[in-house]
């Protein structure tokens, strides 16, 4: 029986015509659907979900509206458009064609990279398997769904990667990616964070800001890679993430607007007696999920990321923009780090420093988000201002891990850490508070939990009441 | 990097001064976790990061295996693990072997040679069996020290690893026995090793089962409960008493003014000059106890083991802080029957866990003798005390000299030297053979001979004779004779000496022991001097810096 391999999956990678891929998938892709059962969105299989599909990476074709069930859904692969004789910006080999195979010498390391990214894709889906149960809205479940789906999707982006390129080693570390999962204790997830819990919806939110924009800026610097394929494979994701960072910048958004709202029509700061979340309990969730993502980054001074760099395989944030000599042979960068008590800074070989760099990058692009979060309660007359932590706040990898550091960047001792840590970060009661606000699933057509405000506009401009999910 | 900057290196050390090691024991099996703290470090210029190690490391895991064997009878079986998380151990630091001068790296693998060579020992000899439980990633040396164990198993958790990346990552070898134990100890199929030692991320799961890389793999949820099983079962068929007293390995007592180091049983001189260490050995001043339980009961007095410790110092203080005394001399004083008395009591209870245990260190203290890269000569003068185990001293000396005869105005005894038991077995070479069959390869008739000397007082022409020493000078000849060759030692090229030595020393038949010694050591060692390694464009150079090597593509 012949497949239509272009109708099942749509791509533009010509999967009709490679048998071997082909082959490879063809062996996968009952694993992943059931892996997708067994700890995708939890009693979700049977719902017509209003989903956006990619089906080609022209601009009319990567978002085709429509109700679908979501293991049916047409998890496709596609890299972005090629790029006519792209040429690797950085490294050794800078000014050399962009491979179009994986380089001998290069092939563990890429495989790796791949792997390492490709694990985290798996991961949230499975940290987020249960958030449907409470979801505050019909809007707000689909845009889960539409999240874990398009996770999905960029572990099928991976998966083509590996077994495209990679051979034998790519097909098992594939087969792996489905045998790993979150907080598993015998085969955890490769990073630390995709282990935690995410329990409630405003976890949720800061994940997808947070975390999700880890996402984004590791994405990005593999974009810039001199292996062709990969690179084109994460410039198409990057584009589905933006939207998985939209949600969670709008849903803090929206918890923020509500708990101001509240807060003005009742003239009272005590908005847990109204079923919200007050203003402080965001910030120590800020403050827990920035932190937490930090040490995605890894440490500041890494050989690994110089390695990565010098041989042309992941590059800088937005590499071509950046104007100098793109190989940074002699260059120096400055990163903090610890000197007796104080955090004090110190001037590496910038090679050493891409992970801090690139960290650098990423809370320039978080705090954006807090100045429009703020601008939703400065609007609403209310003197409060959420900040970004110190970057050596609450970390457990790099050169701060364990040491005690306030959220404006003072090192503390124990007892003073002891005594603020609550006041800092979401304590025992903090998160049971968060949790108890988490009721059974919203489901009525344009209604919102108490604790949310409606979004601005509607998803592909549908009206307020439309009905995103359908229970069947 | 000159050996100058070198810090000086105190091998004692005692469990309540480990930083790096956390040794628990339960009931019959001990657990010997690595819980590395990063900045305590030999030198500066490095951090030990992800459970890698620097020599002093080692000196408190070579302290470890050493008192687990004396002072914990009850301990049949010893795991090796990881006290972090998602990581057991990441083998030598890198950058500390930057910062290192080449004798410092090579005296650096020789003790961490040694040391995985004391494991291997305990399991085989000792009843107490190292087995290896891997908790995370294990590269280079960490696998390497898991090689050293009876058996590894491993978390089958989709992470954890073990890995040789010496190759692909720092274009020099695995150097602590690594590729030869993986071969002939290990028997993975060559064409196995081979690819398992280019992939820099190494091998887990079903397929490192397979390759025979470890011998079981098990959840990572079960892997603590799995090992305690594993090592049970072994410990239970260990020969150790379960009700024994252990001796406690009470502080080895050294004293350092210039260029005189006294122990108890044991004075260093040096000679600046001539760039030589004489050891002046002291015999024992009383006689043996009559059985075993005076053993027990002098402990870490009893000569054998004192003196065993005292050398085992020496050797090892010398190689590493007195790089440039280049030719060790051995003198001894005492008396001889009371040696040989000794090595009756130790050989007439080796079914005793304890003489068993002293024997075995006298081996390899005499072994650390064998492949320390120093000229040995050794001379056997009136009053000297050259019986048994310390007639080893002679049989390993590059070569000897025994005085025929009285020098002019002394009264002391003339020398002779006297055969034990000891001689003709129980303290091999690592090619397995008794220094005496080592000696005569081509006429093995005569170590049997040899046999019938036992215990009795061998005169220089005796001595001579029957091939024991290289020459016998008399007393006009003897100050000269013996000044020469110092001397004359001392003008030749240290490198061209150690080569030749190593060579002519381990006649014989190959073992795992050999093969690490000479052949991966010295091709280690040609690596570690080849730019392609070390050159300013060298990959041990460049490792961290994200820079590229370059290497002479040319194959030599």
């Amino acid at each position: 029986m012949s497949i239509n391999y272009s109708e099942r999956i749509p791509n533009n990678v010509d999967l009709s015509s490679d048998r071997r891929l082909q082959r490879a998938l063809e062996a996968w892709q009952p694993n992943y659907l059931q892996w997708w059962r067994d700890l995708g969105p939890d009693g979700s299989l049977g719902y017509d979900v209003y989903l956006r599909t990619a089906i080609s990476t022209d601009a009319n074709g990567w978002a085709n509206f429509g109700y679908v069930k979501m293991p049916e859904y047409r998890w496709g692969i596609f890299l972005a458009e090629r790029e006519a004789d792209r040429r690797i910006a950085f490294g050794d080999e800078k000014g050399k064609p962009a491979w179009q195979e994986v380089p001998g010498e290069h092939r563990a390391t890429l495989r790796r990279l791949i792997v390492t990214q490709g694990d985290t894709e798996p991961a949230s889906v499975e940290q987020q398997r249960l958030l449907g149960k409470t979801a505050p809205s019909l809007y707000d479940l689909r845009n889960l769904f539409q999240i874990n789906v398009e996770e999905g999707r960029h572990l099928w982006a991976m998966v083509y990667l590996l077994h495209a390129y990679f051979g034998r080693d790519g097909r098992e570390e594939a087969e792996e990616m489905l045998q790993r999962h979150s907080g598993d204790p015998d085969k955890p997830r490769i990073l630390g964070a995709f282990n935690e819990k995410t329990p409630d919806w405003l976890s949720f939110f800061m994940f997808t800001y947070f975390t999700d924009r880890d996402g984004k800026y590791q994405l990005a610097s593999l974009a810039e890679s001199g292996f062709d394929p990969l690179a084109r494979s994460c410039r198409f994701m990057l584009t589905e993430e933006a939207h998985h960072m939209f949600v969670g910048e709008t849903g803090v958004g929206r918890v923020v607007q509500r708990s101001c709202e509240m807060m003005k029509q009742h003239k009272t700061d005590d908005v847990r007696a109204l079923g919200c979340v007050d203003l402080p309990t965001i910030q120590k969730y800020l403050n827990f999920h920035f932190s937490v993502s930090l040490d995605l980054f890894g440490q500041e001074a890494s050989t690994n990321a110089a390695n990565y760099y010098t041989a042309g395989l992941k590059g800088r944030y937005l590499e071509t923009r950046i104007d100098d000599d793109h190989q940074l042979t002699g260059a120096q960068y400055g990163i903090l780090g610890l000197d007796g008590g104080a955090v004090v800074e110190r001037a590496v070989p910038a090679l050493t420093a891409l992970n801090e760099r690139l960290r650098q990058d990423y809370i320039d692009d978080c705090a954006k988000g807090v100045l429009r979060w703020n601008k939703i309660i400065e609007r609403a007359g209310i003197d409060f201002e959420l900040k970004l932590p110190h970057r050596a706040f609450n970390r457990r990898i790099g050169g701060f891990a364990g040491a005690r550091v306030s959220p404006d960047g003072k090192v503390v001792d124990e007892a003073t850490w002891k005594a603020n840590e609550s006041k800092w970060l979401p304590s025992d009661e903090d998160r049971a508070y968060v949790t108890s606000l988490m009721g059974p699933a919203v489901t009525e057509p344009g209604k919102f939990a108490n604790w949310i405000a409606p979004p601005a506009r509607g998803i592909n401009n549908q009206p307020a009441d439309f009905a995103y999910v359908r229970f069947n | 990097m000159d050996s100058a900057s070198e810090p000086f290196v105190d091998f004692r050390t005692a469990p309540d001064r480990y930083r790096h090691w956390k040794l628990k024991l339960d009931g019959d099996v001990a657990i010997l976790a690595m819980d590395i703290a990063e900045e305590a470090t030999l030198k500066p210029g490095y951090r030990l990061k992800l459970n890698s190690y620097d020599l002093g490391v080692d000196i408190e895991l070579a302290d470890a295996v050493q008192r687990l064997r004396f002072e914990h009878p009850e301990i049949g079986a010893v795991v090796l693990t990881s006290a972090k998380d998602r990581v057991f151990c990441s083998g030598a630091n890198i950058n500390m072997l930057g910062v290192s001068s080449h004798d410092h790296k090579v005296n650096f693998c020789k003790f961490t040679n040694e040391t995985r060579n004391g494991i291997e020992d305990a399991s085989t000899f000792s009843g107490q069996t190292y087995l290896c439980s891997i908790n995370g990633t294990a590269a280079g040396g960490g696998y390497e020290l898991a090689l050293a164990c009876e058996s590894i198993i491993l978390a089958d958790d989709g992470s954890s690893a073990v890995s040789l990346p010496e190759l692909p990552l720092l274009a020099v070898l695995p150097g602590t026995g690594g590729l030869t134990r993986l071969v002939d100890k290990r028997k993975v199929r060559r064409d196995h090793a081979d690819f398992f030692c280019t992939v820099s991320e190494g091998m887990r799961g079903k397929r490192a089962v397979e390759w025979r890389l470890v011998d079981e793999i098990v959840p990572r949820s079960k892997l603590d409960e799995a090992t305690m099983a594993r090592a049970r079962a072994i410990a239970a068929k260990s020969d150790r008493p379960k009700g024994a007293k252990g001796v406690a390995l009470t502080p080895v007592s050294r004293r350092i003014e210039d260029d005189r180091t006294t122990y108890t049983h044991l004075t260093v001189e040096i000679d600046r000059e001539l760039r030589a260490a004489h050891f002046h050995i002291k015999g024992p001043e009383t006689a043996p106890p009559k059985d075993v339980a005076g053993i027990e009961s002098q402990g870490a007095a009893f000569w054998p083991l004192a003196f065993a410790r005292d050398l085992d110092d020496a050797i090892l203080h010398l190689r590493l802080n007195e790089g440039e005394v280049g030719t060790w001399v051995f003198h001894s004083a005492g008396a001889p029957e009371m040696i040989a008395a000794y090595d009756e009591l130790l050989l007439a209870n080796q079914s005793h866990w304890l003489a068993r245990e002293i024997t075995l260190f006298l081996k390899r203290t005499l072994k650390r003798v064998d492949v320390s890269s120093r000229s040995l000569i050794t001379l056997v003068e009136q009053g000297s005390c050259f019986a048994g185990t310390l007639l080893e001293l002679v049989l390993a000396a590059d070569r000897s000299y025994m005085l025929i005869g009285k020098l002019e105005g002394s009264n002391r005894p003339e020398a002779t030297l006297r055969l034990s038991g000891l001689n003709f077995g129980p303290l091999p070479m690592g090619n397995g053979l008794s220094r005496l069959e080592s000696r005569f390869l081509a006429e093995s008739s005569r170590v049997d001979a040899l046999r019938t000397e036992i215990g009795k007082p061998l005169d220089a022409e005796t001595a001579e004779s029957l091939g024991l020493v290289t020459f016998t000078p008399d007393d006009i000849d003897w100050e000269d004779e013996v000044r020469l060759a110092i001397e004359e030692r001392a003008a030749f090229s240290p490198d061209g000496l150690t080569g030749m030595e190593a060579n002519l020393r381990f006649a014989g038949p190959e073992t795992m022991e050999t093969k690490i010694f000479a052949r991966l050591t010295a091709w280690q060692n040609w690596i570690f001097q080849r730019p392609n390694a070390v050159g300013a464009d060298g990959a041990l150079k460049l490792y961290g810096s994200g820079r590229k090597p370059v290497y002479d593509r040319r194959r030599v």
